[in-house]
């Protein structure tokens, strides 16, 4: 069913009783063409493009819960490119075009809201260290704009400008950044999928990858096993456990990251504004509450929960950038399993095995990158070649020295 | 994660008085080759379950410890003193 405002009418005359469910509940059948490991956005959205622009529709997306139960529905979901390398750039921006058109091309309201992206600075350095990324970004013919004190003030009056450890002294603005209704996304792409024939499986677990002389045979599941043509992995923070199964060991570490949602407030923060002194970014959903949140909490992590350290660590933050912040009650917290890797990029490749491909490695920054990873992915599935934009997203790039680490901080993934 | 961490010098100590470095693994040989250190620096085993990390006590004794800890349900289960510990591994 189309979604439109006559359908909208339609249904409601009818009392809302004919609606049909968004996606099938479907067994797995015995084999398939590709098999997408993790319902989440990522595996969602290279199911959705392998079917609508690679024409690959024989496609199976295995999801150990449900759609929408993991990272997907964790975030802060915030949109950007604002990316100095590259490498990385293209990509986000990619990422940015394909959320431009997403409502339009899947036929559901994800509530794309570009709102601006603010990136807060507070030292000489650092304004030079902004100046270059937004060059950057110009020279990528992404959209970038220098504010300074004063034009920041104007935006957002609120803020502690004269915060006598961290003075405001302007900010990095991307004004088609924004948010995007998280969960929209995941439902969005899973529509749109099983629209065009792909097998959205829940509650079906991999146990097991089958190999045989350096190809993937199918994986054994909680439902039995299924056979495949190709395999692709995009199952976020738990990537090292299910490239174990196909002996692969990744550069990469899982950790939780937490997120915050306070009680609901009259319109205070119109776009996205993060601390440049600390690890803090916020916005306002449409309901009103302020979403927000900091740094992952630096160990190892498969626990979908944070520590209090943390929770104390990101509203010291908060309201070292807000003072009013400090009257704001939160409702909630949680938690997700970011697969942090060793230079803070993601990979996007093909693997020791010949038709085992993989999409890991997002660390906190995989929500923004939804469209562009899956379309990428799908790409690399149904053609074999990387898509341009994700040429510097390689496994081996360790190997070759050719790190992608934005922040520069090496090999140490809690750092990231 | 357990708010309290045991520290062989200093008893049970707040969790905010260690930083972690991350996985505790036997340093190669100068000698033992690029594939050896390329999984030293960027390979991890990432396991759910028990991990040995290095954690640093810098608002304590300031010692380096190896806390083995279970990065699922978070529990710690043995933490030692990095330096002591190979001394007794020498000295039996």
């Amino acid at each position: 069913m189309r979604y439109s405002a006559l359908s909208l009418l339609l249904n409601g005359l009818r009392g809302n009783k004919t609606w049909l469910p968004a996606w099938r509940q479907p067994e797995p059948k015995p084999h398939y063409d590709v098999i997408i490991v993790g319902g989440g956005g990522h595996g969602l959205a290279t199911a959705y493009y392998l079917a609508k622009e690679f024409g690959v529709t024989n496609v199976a997306v295995l999801e150990k819960g449900y759609i929408g139960s993991g990272n997907v529905g964790r975030n802060t979901t915030i949109i950007r490119s604002n990316y100095l390398l590259e490498g990385n750039n293209p990509f986000y921006e990619l990422s940015m075009k394909l959320w431009e058109g997403l409502e339009q091309d899947f036929n559901f309201n994800a509530m794309v809201s570009q709102r601006g992206v603010l990136n807060l600075f507070h030292s000489d350095a650092q304004r030079d260290a902004y100046t270059r990324r937004g060059n950057a970004m110009r020279l990528h013919g992404v959209d970038a704009d220098l504010l300074d004190r004063a034009a920041v003030r104007q935006m957002l009056p609120f803020l502690d400008y004269d915060n006598a450890r961290f003075p405001i002294q302007g900010g990095l603005l991307q004004k088609r950044g924004g948010t995007v209704r998280h969960d929209a996304v995941a439902w969005g792409y899973a529509r749109g999928a099983d629209m065009r024939g792909v097998d959205i499986i829940q509650n079906c677990e991999v146990t097991c990858i089958r190999h045989q002389n350096g190809v993937v045979t199918g994986v054994e599941t909680t439902k039995g096993f299924i056979g495949c043509g190709k395999l692709g992995l995009a199952a976020a923070g738990n990537s090292s456990r299910v490239a174990e199964m196909a002996g692969l060991k990744l550069p990469i570490e899982s950790h939780v990251l937490q997120a915050f949602v306070s009680e609901g407030l009259k319109p205070f923060i119109n776009g996205v504004v993060t601390f440049g002194a600390g690890h803090f970014y916020v916005s306002q959903s449409d309901k009103g509450g302020l979403v927000f949140g900091g740094d992952i909490d630096g160990y190892n992590s498969y626990a979908q929960r944070g520590n209090l350290a943390t929770v104390e660590h990101v509203a010291e933050a908060g309201k070292a950038m807000i003072p009013s912040l400090s009257r704001v009650r939160v409702l909630r917290s949680w938690g997700g399993i970011m697969d942090m890797s060793m230079d803070g990029s993601p990979i996007i490749d093909r693997t020791h095995l010949d038709n085992l491909y993989l999409n890991a490695g997002w660390c906190y920054g995989g929500f923004k990158a939804t469209p562009a990873s899956g379309f990428c992915f799908a790409h690399l599935l149904a053609r074999g070649t990387p898509q341009e934009t994700a040429t510097a997203f390689r496994l081996d790039r360790f190997t070759r020295g050719l790190m992608l680490d934005e922040k520069g901080q090496g090999a140490q993934p809690n750092l990231h | 994660m357990a708010s309290l961490v045991p520290c062989p010098h200093c008893g049970a100590r707040p969790k905010e008085e260690f930083t972690i470095k991350g996985a505790a693994l036997a340093r190669p040989t100068p000698d033992a080759g690029t594939e050896a250190w390329m999984d030293y620096v960027y390979l991890r085993d990432n396991p759910r379950g028990l991990y040995e990390e290095y954690w640093h006590h810098t608002s304590g004794c300031r010692r380096w410890l190896v806390v083995t800890r279970d990065t699922a349900t978070h529990d710690i289960e043995h933490s030692r003193d990095v330096a002591l510990s190979q001394l007794t591994d020498i000295r039996p």
